[in-house]
């Protein structure tokens, strides 16, 4: 089913995510730092994917190219079949609007803004009618829960509520794709699980692709159904799961 | 984005931090302002010099001769054309037909002749000239004491301050201060003075054999009277209606119309003998005024057609024209110096907003924006803030210029001299004012937006 060490063996148009020898180095001064530093991975449509590892084992970085946020020092990055080292700046971001949503820990919503106008933003620069905008913007906020909230400033939610809106505003363009990066890092362990039960909803029902960043491996264990180990840059894990908690048998 | 979103983003963003853009925004708004109060200073000086000029008569007058006139100058308008000996006479019926020249206003005689004025039994010898009823109009008698003439035809004269100094012999010392001209009327206006001048007369000639139609010959004799006029003060200028005129220039004036029917003797009735005797009389010179000083030209020409000579100052008016486009341009660059200074504040303000938005330009761009939106939103913003500053700045460069016009108007007011409209702000530096702010904000927004655009969004989303 998954595969890792021949990504070959997998027709490459049946793939959500391939990284091929994925590289991504710094310079810091003197000291070259390999963020990422030769990751191969393949990641089929539908899937739930948890990347794991401490801080500083690349996780973040990985997630950074595949959304297309970074680009790749050596390697390739398809997604969808789109080699995101040939996008130019101007075709990366369209791919970021259409094909990518994102969560982050620190929830990332504009606080000048009230819910509904966070979650229409994407649609703005997709250039979307205004009247549609508020709709697609209200079904989303909806989805989530956070209907009676819509014109509550960031500041004014608890922290659950925030992400809830944050996953509403990466729903809204109908992305193939959710990254998540850390997004329980900020909740408590109930709101915590609330997240997680709603980007597990998403992958179930809507058939999106989920890679979540997390270093709490027991919550992967309860979501993910692929487990991905990453240790200074490398994978060093790449192992099936059964999630333990509502996820697809 | 679109240009609505565009904006209404760019405006929740300036609310934001409303204290730092009121004040970048307060600065484009002075700049503006002394770019509008330099400029409507100019376009008003402009406006006031040329309703000056209209009103004085230089640019829409034009003083006809006849070809007669000229005698042995060698000039080149002498050369061309008819002997001057031959050349048509400035009479009665060419003044007539000159007037009747499509935006002809009129047509008058010039009459000026050298008198002597009795006044308190001492004579005063002086040049006199005949007015127009139009010439009450003129600029030169602006801040005259008394009034015009209350006729055409009225024993009424105006005189010339510096000859009023003469009659009360109040004539300063040089380089001492004027007379004030209220004070040299008061002891004059109403008084009686007496004109002493030679009056031609036609004498009563015999039936001429031959050819008795012709005028050449009807009046070849005339005499000569010596007459007295009494003549009412009835006001003192305090301008020189004819400083333009040089030596010819009189000092005193009478209404036309009184003048003509005095029929008094001039050197050009030496000259046309045979004319003069007629009472068709002949003129030096005529005055001819045009309804407004785009038509002097045409006018010009056509009267010149006829066989005279005109002299306008056209010209002047050009090189007046050159002069305020340099003072434009000076007044121009002045006052855009501030609005410089104050785009310097919009790149600063804006930078800080960077800095400040670091994280939200992050999040934008993960979320989809492209270079070209964060770009297009920096520059939205500063945009805004142009058109903010150019708005309230022509709004503080108008009030800025009433203030001043009142001001001035106040003290011209106390140096009894009447007020003037120096200050004009037309609508076309209304919008290019505001235009101008705009374009120095988004040439002004070209740095920071770049800067802003290509900021990346890992490390923008990194930064607490």
């Amino acid at each position: 089913m998954v595969s890792t060490t021949t990504p070959v063996a997998l027709a490459a148009a049946t793939l959500a995510i391939r990284g091929e020898n994925v590289c991504r180095h710094y310079k810091m001064g003197e000291t070259l730092i390999r963020a990422v530093d030769g990751i191969s991975i393949s990641v089929r449509p539908g899937e739930f994917v948890a990347l794991l590892g401490s801080s500083g084992s690349g996780k973040s970085s990985m997630l950074n190219l595949i959304a297309g946020l970074d680009r790749p020092t050596s390697g390739r990055v398809v997604v969808q079949n789109r080699d995101l080292a040939k996008l130019s700046r101007e075709e990366l971001a369209k791919y970021r609007l259409h094909v990518v949503g994102m969560v982050f820990q620190s929830f990332n919503l504009i606080a000048s803004m009230t819910l509904l106008e966070n979650v229409e933003l994407p649609l703005r620069f997709a250039e979307v009618d205004r009247s549609k905008r508020e709709m697609l913007a209200r079904e989303s906020l909806e989805r989530v829960g956070l209907r009676a909230r819509v014109n509550h400033r960031p500041s004014e939610l608890s922290g659950g509520e925030q992400q809830r809106a944050a996953l509403a505003r990466a729903l809204i363009n109908r992305p193939k794709l959710l990254l998540a990066d850390e997004p329980t890092g900020n909740l408590d362990s109930h709101t915590g699980t609330e997240i997680m039960e709603m980007l597990g909803e998403f992958n179930r029902e809507l058939g999106m692709t989920v890679v979540m960043v997390t270093h709490e491996r027991a919550l992967a264990e309860r979501y993910a159904q692929r487990m991905v180990f990453l240790a200074d840059g490398k994978l060093i894990d790449d192992r099936l799961n059964i999630p333990s908690a509502g996820g697809r048998a | 984005m679109k240009i609505p979103d565009l904006t209404e983003l760019a405006l929740r963003n300036l609310r934001e931090s409303l204290l730092r853009n009121s004040l970048t925004t307060i600065g484009i708004s002075v700049g503006v302002a002394s770019l509008v109060a330099m400029l409507s200073l100019g376009i008003g000086l402009q406006q006031m010099a040329s309703r000056r000029l209209v009103k004085s008569g230089l640019f829409d007058t034009m003083v006809v001769t006849s070809r007669r006139e000229m005698r042995g100058m060698g000039r080149e308008d002498e050369r061309n054309g008819p002997i001057p000996g031959e050349s048509r006479v400035l009479d009665e019926a060419a003044r007539s037909e000159i007037e009747h020249i499509a935006n002809v206003a009129e047509a008058y005689p010039d009459i000026r002749f050298a008198s002597e004025l009795r006044f308190e039994d001492k004579p005063h010898l002086t040049m006199i000239s005949a007015l127009p009823a139009s010439a009450k109009s003129n600029d030169a008698f602006e801040g005259m004491q008394g009034a015009f003439f209350s006729s055409d035809t009225a024993p009424e004269v105006i005189l010339q301050k510096s000859f009023a100094e003469e009659l009360l012999g109040k004539t300063p010392a040089l380089g001492a201060a004027e007379p004030n001209v209220t004070e040299l009327a008061k002891p004059l206006l109403g008084k009686e003075m007496t004109m002493l001048y030679s009056q031609r007369e036609a004498s009563p000639t015999p039936p001429l054999r031959g050819n008795s139609n012709s005028p050449e010959v009807a009046g070849a004799s005339y005499s000569v009277i010596s007459r007295q006029q009494k003549l009412k003060i009835v006001g003192v200028s305090d301008l020189d209606p004819e400083s333009m005129r040089g030596p010819t220039r009189a000092k005193v004036f009478l209404p036309l119309g009184l003048a003509e029917s005095l029929h008094v003797m001039t050197p050009t009735d030496l000259r046309e003998i045979s004319h003069a005797a007629s009472h068709q009389p002949v003129y030096s010179s005529i005055s001819v005024r045009v309804e407004n000083p785009a038509q002097v030209q045409p006018v010009e020409d056509a009267i010149k057609k006829m066989g005279f000579t005109t002299f306008s100052i056209l010209d002047a008016s050009r090189g007046l024209r050159q002069f305020f486009a340099v003072l434009y341009a000076f007044l121009g660059i002045f006052g855009s110096l501030a609005l410089i200074v104050a785009s310097v504040g919009i790149v600063n303000t804006l930078v800080m907003a960077i800095l400040e938005r670091r994280r939200e330009i992050g999040i934008m761009k993960a979320i989809g924006a492209s270079d070209g939106d964060v770009k297009k939103l920096f520059f939205a913003e500063a945009g805004a803030m142009g058109i903010l500053g150019g708005i309230v700045g022509v709004a503080l460069g108008w009030i800025i210029g009433q203030v001043i016009n009142f001001g001035t108007n106040v003290y011209l007011k106390r140096q009894s001299l009447p007020p003037e409209h120096f200050w004009a702000v037309p609508w076309w530096l209304v919008f290019f004012s505001i235009l101008f702010a705009f374009i120095v904000s988004l040439v002004s927004g070209l740095y920071p937006a770049g800067r802003a655009a290509r900021l990346d969004p890992v490390q923008a989303l990194r930064y607490e």
